[in-house]
């Protein structure tokens, strides 16, 4: 099997996995990155959303082959501290039920803030608009990105 | 309100010696077995017995207290912990909440589901705080050689305020574990309460959003191998061959082992493991009925006309009220089979041991879970452990317990540690139902627009019963006919947030809607003047409280300005289930020739709310997941098999889609009843209620994206 070579939340990582192994396992089964969660598979909920160089990707559907020298970072490397605008917003907000949902909401949001700082309800939706969650806490998940964008 | 509470000694008892130094009190959350007082001289956890929940105070001043209930986003590790906290008077910054392991010994009810946590256990846990204050100011009294009475407690510390003096929880914790158990305890008067009615964060927020392993999907051991398992893809058929040989091949594959009805692929990896799967060669043939969702529409009918139904409740002469009424009103309502879909798939990990069996994951039962391993492999109970993580999601779904066995089964045969996986296709294709229903709705009115005769004939397939017979309108009509019958299917079905009444509340209140719209009344009057007849001349008995639900039926009309808004249709709902009462209205406007939903009021009577940010997040989450299966949600099936299989066929409701909503809470301090399932029956008769207001249509079948004032273009 070949060996990749993954820059994740700015340290390298070496992963010994077959080519078409989606990030999102390497990740979970191979470097101990347990905070990116599987929901579905097929990118349809988001729970496994990454950034690669800063836009948010489903990792589910991302085989390691085609990463190369781009960067990821996952909701570990999001914050070194978990203070994140985002991650403190969710917290105020009171935003996870369950929680499983919540990792991938916030990489998703946090690559938002990053190309848009301040949007709009109709662009955080439509942001959003990718990431399920079963519990149904979008209400506040919408506010508490609002709250983080006017900390940025 | 005032109260004041017997201890008894089989409820609580001094644990001493605690590992540490502190004082550690052992109670019954859920049963009061243990007949006479136990001293544990060691750590609590291994060694107890009769008591399923602690409370410890340690010499630093942390107060921990273990919650013995899975967790799946009900919030109850932050909402019983504050109970216990308030009576304590703790300083709730220091609380810390551990999730007891499973321990059926001891537990009668540890398991998540009904909401019947906190309505069960309100008085125990005051109790339990109330108790730990009265040795901690006991202590403190003793200390300072002063009258109990002249010491009070608040945020973690004793006060003799005639001296000026205080000690702080930590520092009286040993001494206390010295003091007698009260043999009764005053608990606060509500007035007092500092902390329950509060809004208080979910104390796993920090975890949740730096993503911390919480989940049994993010157990991971030394030398665990991992598993998925092929299930048939249709209900009603078994295996007749496997060929495994392409799969077994694949590199990463320990073993594929065939138990069962399933075909297991063992492996190194996830990824290798689901990608060998798809190698498996398997032929199925038939072993019952492969239905379909063509077959079912007719099974209704025939159940419906010509079924043998079982009488639920019968009041007066039904037909002699159909007989000289002046209006008849006929309906039928339909709701399909949904999938639970909680965003983390089953998965469970197993390792059977000669010396015994670990199980951790996540489950709403792990007694049961416990129990049905021991008896497969034919090890006691006392030789396996179960852990239980925090649970992406139940929705009822991990009341079954079938994937923990398959763990641990499959474990047995390959004699090592693995953890089982299902992917969302698995969990949408081989588990468990929302069972398909369909109700046929009578309605005899009199010549003034009274309701006089009222029939309702449930049908569901492997629903038990599917109805609620005492339910409103019931004991406000005079004569009145609920019964129901049942096709028995391969497809298996389970209990799905609110059970049955996830789908009837909505088939009742919009029929309900009806029939107040053929007397020529307001819903809402409708509604109060039921009610009112039913409190004046009941008829039968009435398992309601009538004051509590016309209140919030009045309250939600005040509150959303109900019949006095332009441009706008209001549609209106109200529901009592797992003891709780809401009352919902919702609005939509024209937009592009088609009905949006724009908002939703509920006023929910949970009696005293506990924690009110997790209040409003259970009623807000309760509505989304209500008005988002009536809209999309439906599962159908092609000779046994489901024809969705993923959320790109199966459609759940996303964040551009969700109206607003306003949420009230009446304040009446009354014990508290359960809030994960109430608020979620209400919605979809105030959605279809408002819909007809705006369009003249009304929505019958769910989900009513495939109704017609959705599918046709204006
Ligand atoms: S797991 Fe990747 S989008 Fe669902
Ligand atoms: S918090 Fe449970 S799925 Fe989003």
């Amino acid at each position: 099997m070949p060996v990749y070579t993954l820059k994740i939340n700015g340290k390298q990582f070496k992963a010994d996995v077959v080519a078409d192994t989606p990030l999102l396992w390497v990740l979970r089964d191979h470097l101990g990155l347990v905070g990116t969660k599987f929901g579905c598979g097929i990118a349809q909920c988001g729970a496994c959303t990454v950034h690669l160089n800063g836009v948010a990707v489903k990792s589910c559907v991302l085989p390691v082959s085609s990463i190369k020298a781009a960067a990821i970072t996952t909701i570990e490397g999001l914050s070194e501290k978990g203070d994140h605008p985002l991650q403190l917003a969710w917290d105020e907000i009171d935003v996870p039920q369950c929680g499983y949902c919540q990792a991938g909401q916030i990489m998703t949001a946090a690559a938002l803030l990053k190309r848009k700082p301040h949007p709009g309800e109709e662009e955080i939706d439509s942001a959003m608009h990718g990431n399920i969650c079963r519990c149904g806490a979008y209400h506040r998940i919408r506010e508490a990105v609002k709250l983080a964008s006017t900390k940025i | 309100m005032s109260n004041s509470n017997t201890t008894s000694r089989r409820d609580f008892l001094k644990l001493t010696s605690l590992t540490g130094g502190g004082l550690l009190l052992g109670f019954s959350w859920f049963s009061a077995e243990a007949e006479t007082p136990v001293i544990i001289h060691n750590l609590p956890l291994g060694a107890t017995k009769g008591f399923n929940s602690y409370l410890s105070i340690s010499t630093d001043g942390i107060v921990t207290i273990f919650s013995p209930n899975p967790e799946l986003g009900q919030n109850i590790m932050t909402s019983f912990p504050m109970i216990v906290a308030e009576e304590l008077d703790a300083d709730w910054t220091k609380v810390k909440v551990v999730q007891a392991p499973l321990d059926t010994k001891s537990f009668d009810r540890q398991l998540t589901g009904g909401s019947g946590a906190v309505p069960h256990s309100w008085k125990r846990l005051r109790t339990a705080g109330a108790t730990a204050r009265n040795m901690l100011i006991q202590a403190a009294a003793k200390q300072w050689e002063v009258a109990a009475e002249e010491c009070t407690a608040n945020n973690g510390f004793v006060i003799h305020a005639k001296s000026g003096r205080q000690l702080g929880f930590g520092e009286l914790a040993d001494q206390a574990a010295t003091m007698p158990v009260p043999k009764e305890v005053k608990l606060k008067d509500r007035k007092d309460f500092k902390l329950i009615g509060t809004g208080v964060k979910n104390v796993a927020n920090k975890d949740i959003v730096t993503g911390k392993g919480l989940f049994g999907m993010d157990v991971y051991r030394k030398g665990m191998l991992f598993a998925m398992i092929q299930r048939p893809d249709a209900f009603g058929t078994k295996i007749k061959s496997v060929d495994s040989a392409a799969a077994k091949a694949m590199p990463g594959i320990v073993d594929v082992v065939v138990f069962k009805n399933n075909v297991a692929v063992v492996g190194k990896s996830t990824w290798e493991v689901s990608k060998a799967r798809k190698l498996l060669k398997i032929e199925y043939e038939k072993d019952g009925a492969t239905e379909s969702t063509a077959d079912h529409t007719n099974i209704f009918t025939t159940l419906l006309d010509g079924g043998t139904p079982v009488v639920r409740r019968k009041n007066g002469d039904v037909e002699a009220a159909f007989k000289t009424a002046a209006k008849i009103i006929k309906s039928e309502y339909h709701g399909p089979f949904l999938s639970h879909a909680p965003m983390e798939p089953m998965n469970f990990f197993a390792d059977v041991r000669p010396d015994g069996v670990e199980l951790i994951g996540p489950t709403q039962t792990p007694g049961s879970a416990r129990t049905a391993t021991s008896k497969l492999l034919g090890i006691p109970e006392d030789k396996i452990t179960l852990e239980i993580t925090r649970l992406g999601g139940g929705f009822g779904r991990r009341l079954k317990f079938d994937y923990v066995v398959e763990a641990a089964e499959l474990s047995g045969i390959i004699k090592a540690p693995v953890k089982l996986i299902w992917s969302r296709e698995d969990d949408m294709m081989g588990g468990s139902y929302r069972p398909a229903v369909q109700y046929r709705f009578e309605a005899a009115l009199d010549s003034s627009g009274n309701l006089v005769g009222y029939k309702c004939r449930g049908a569901g397939i492997n629903a038990g019963n599917p109805v609620r017979e005492d339910n409103f309108p019931s004991g406000a009509v005079e004569h009145l006919l609920i019964d129901t019958v049942e096709h028995k299917s391969p497809i298996t079905t389970g209990a799905w947030r609110a059970p049955i009444t996830n789908f009837l509340a909505f088939a009742e209140q919009a029929f309900l809607d009806e029939v107040a719209n053929a007397a020529g009344k307001d819903p809402v009057q409708f509604r109060l003047d039921l009610l009112d007849k039913a409190r004046k001349s009941p008829v039968g008995a009435i398992k309601y409280n009538i004051d509590r639900m016309e209140n919030v039926i009045k309250m939600a009309a005040e509150k959303s300005g109900w019949g006095k808004k332009a441009g706008i249709s209001q549609g209106f709902s109200v529901y009592f289930s797992h003891s709780s009462y809401v009352a919902q209205v919702c609005e939509v406007m024209m937009q592009a020739g088609k009905p949006v939903v724009k908002k939703i009021y509920a006023v929910s009577d949970c009696g005293q709310v506990i924690n009110l940010s997790g209040a409003r997040q259970q009623v807000m989450g309760g509505i989304v997941d209500g008005f988002g299966h009536a809209m999309y949600g439906k599962v159908t099936f092609k000779n046994g098999a489901a024809e969705q299989k993923n959320f790109n066929t199966y459609r759940l409701i996303r964040m551009k889609e969700i109206p607003q909503i306003e949420t009230y809470f009446v304040d009446n301090g009354i014990d508290p009843t359960g809030l994960g399932e109430p608020a979620l029956p209400p919605t979809g008769g105030a959605v279809a209620n408002a819909i007809f207001k705006a369009t003249g249509k009304r929505l019958k079948n769910q989900p009513f994206i495939d109704e017609e004032v959705f599918t046709t273009t204006p």
